[in-house]
């Protein structure tokens, strides 16, 4: 008699677990408003990424086409993957001076980890991240960015020497030496 | 002697072998295991790994300390922020750097929010692996709440390699706490949920309990470390017997249980992500101001020696383990990940059980299979 209760009573209990779960999944069947999913390709004009969003690394440019970039490298030497490749220029200016600034800044966003140590190191915050993730081409060749606008000028700011800002150049030019040798 | 001879797996060939793998939904990743049958029970179990060795180790050592941080990301992804903390921790014991009170306690916060994080991806995963579609969606749609934490003070959902040795990379948002504080309010709420839709399930309770019973020597004489160790009463919970970071400052039970079979390794991580909560309860108001990074050389040259650091991921124990020569590379690094110690005793745990359990099995373990290659 007993073992006939039990096997009633465990029906039952198996029953009362199954509707458990079935009361949760109904509850959010009959409360569309729950839904948590975005409709992205629809709402693109109105996202909004977070402003630390990190898309790929960019250099911002001012109104008069002009950035920060001085062109030293030192992105390049943190750069884990060898994704950022500085080409640099040496040129005469008026006062018979020779200077060295950016021909080209290349970044390879196919390589890049986003690990931020290029925006993080640079001495003269000439980069930043961009908030655009569509990154899919058809063409591996387009994931080869020049960073640096065509007919572009370093920005010439008023130098405020950081102590942290000078020990980082000055290993840096350290370490060029020993890359160099 | 005789005990060791019994897990030496002798292959005759008139075995029956079929391949779990490498590309199998319920693996997670490119793992194989070659499985003998015999009808359709398991004989024997042999997990063969290495499809997706990146050989981050010996990247390792071409890298400077700051550079090693994205790739320990790249290991266990779904406790990515652990990972980096554990090499953190080792470089800054190797210098001997006392990094700002505010770094330890953001640290201990992220860890909490990347281990809830990824006991909700593994609910999630594993109630999909015995055949409960539903909580697929419902697990990753409280991880979301997560992420979205991370993405507005770090960027990224995922791979944020956020510390750096010394400190952290910058500052964090402004609603950080808030969001963590809404969080806990939410998902208090959710949890009961999670016990309805699967723990009281009685078809997941019939599967799982008394299923790939793991005895506490066992999980000694193996490694096993985690949830998955503790379920079995091995008390080898990292924040607890050898506290680091925050976790000293804070009260937190271990969630340890006997039975040591798949529901209760299940149960421990449900458990967990309760405890998980409540420490960040304790530490969220408590962000003391300050400096979010000590100040380190630009390139950090550790002393000539080795160095060991070990804390708990959301799967086990990782220990980092650096050989330095006084370089600003280090010689030599080593991982002592917990997936690749978790994922041996699958042989023992599987033979004699059905092939449809073995899925069920391997969920419980919760194997990451890049934190295995590396």
């Amino acid at each position: 008699m007993k073992s006939v209760l039990n096997y009633f009573k465990e029906i039952f209990s198996a029953l009362r677990s199954l509707w458990g779960g079935m009361r949760v999944t109904g509850s959010y069947f009959l409360r569309p408003g729950q839904i948590v999913t975005q409709k992205y390709p629809e709402n693109r004009k109105q996202l909004k990424m977070y402003d630390a969003f990190k898309g790929e690394v960019s250099m911002p440019h001012d109104e008069n086409n002009q950035h920060k970039c001085t062109g030293c490298g030192i992105c390049q030497i943190n750069c884990p993957n060898g994704s950022i490749e500085v080409i640099s220029k040496k040129i005469t200016t008026e006062d018979g001076k020779t200077e060295r600034i950016i021909d080209k800044h290349i970044y390879h966003l196919s390589m890049c980890t986003f690990c931020e140590l290029c925006i993080k190191t640079c001495p003269s915050d000439a980069l930043a991240w961009g908030q655009d993730f569509e990154h899919a081409v058809f063409n591996k060749s387009k994931l080869t960015k020049q960073l640096n606008q065509a007919g572009s000028t370093l920005k010439k700011v008023v130098k405020n020497n950081t102590p942290a800002n000078d020990t980082i150049k000055a290993n840096s030019n350290l370490e060029n030496k020993q890359t160099n040798n | 002697m005789e005990e060791v001879i019994k897990d030496i797996i002798i292959k005759e060939n008139e075995d029956y072998i079929i391949n779990m793998g490498p590309q199998h939904p319920s693996t997670h990743g490119v793992l194989r295991f070659e499985v003998c049958l015999v009808g359709e029970t398991v004989k024997y179990l042999i997990p063969h790994c290495g499809y997706i060795h990146r050989g981050i180790e010996k990247m390792c050592e071409k890298d400077t300390y700051q550079q090693i941080i994205h790739l320990t990301d790249r290991m266990d992804y779904l406790s990515a922020h652990i990972n980096n903390e554990a090499v953190c921790l080792c470089v800054e014991n190797a210098l001997q750097v006392q990094v700002p009170e505010r770094v330890v306690y953001i640290r201990t916060i992220l860890s909490e929010l990347s281990r809830i994080a990824s006991h909700q991806l593994w609910w999630a995963a594993f109630g999909m692996d015995m055949g409960a579609l539903t909580t697929f969606f419902y697990g990753l749609r409280d991880r979301e709440k997560i992420l979205d934490i991370f993405e507005e003070s770090f960027g990224s959902r995922l791979l944020h390699s956020f510390n750096t040795p010394g400190g952290l990379m910058h500052d964090i948002h402004p609603n950080f706490q808030n969001g963590i504080k809404e969080f806990i309010k939410y998902f208090r709420k959710k949890l009961p949920e999670y016990d309805q839709l699967l723990t009281n399930n009685v078809i997941f309770k019939e599967r799982s309990i008394g299923l790939g019973v793991l005895s506490k020597e066992d999980a000694i004489s193996f490694g096993i470390t985690g949830p998955s160790g503790r379920a079995s009463g091995f008390a080898c919970d990292i924040r607890k017997r050898f506290p680091y970071s925050a976790y000293d400052k804070v009260q937190f039970n271990e969630i340890l249980f006997n039975e040591g079979d798949t529901f209760h390794r299940y149960k421990a991580r449900i458990e967990e992500m309760k405890e998980s909560m409540n420490i960040l309860e304790q530490l969220v108001d408590n962000i003391p101001a300050g400096d979010y990074t000590a100040k380190l050389k630009p390139i950090i040259k550790l002393p000539v020696g080795e160095y060991y650091q070990r804390v708990e991921a959301a799967r086990g124990e990782l220990g980092v383990y650096i050989i330095s020569d006084g370089n600003k590379n280090p010689l030599r690094v080593k991982f002592r990940t917990p997936n690749f110690s978790n994922l041996f005793i699958m042989n023992k745990l599987a033979a004699g059980s059905k092939i449809a359990d073995l899925v069920a099995i391997s969920g419980s373990l919760d194997l990451v299979i890049p934190d295995i290659d590396r």
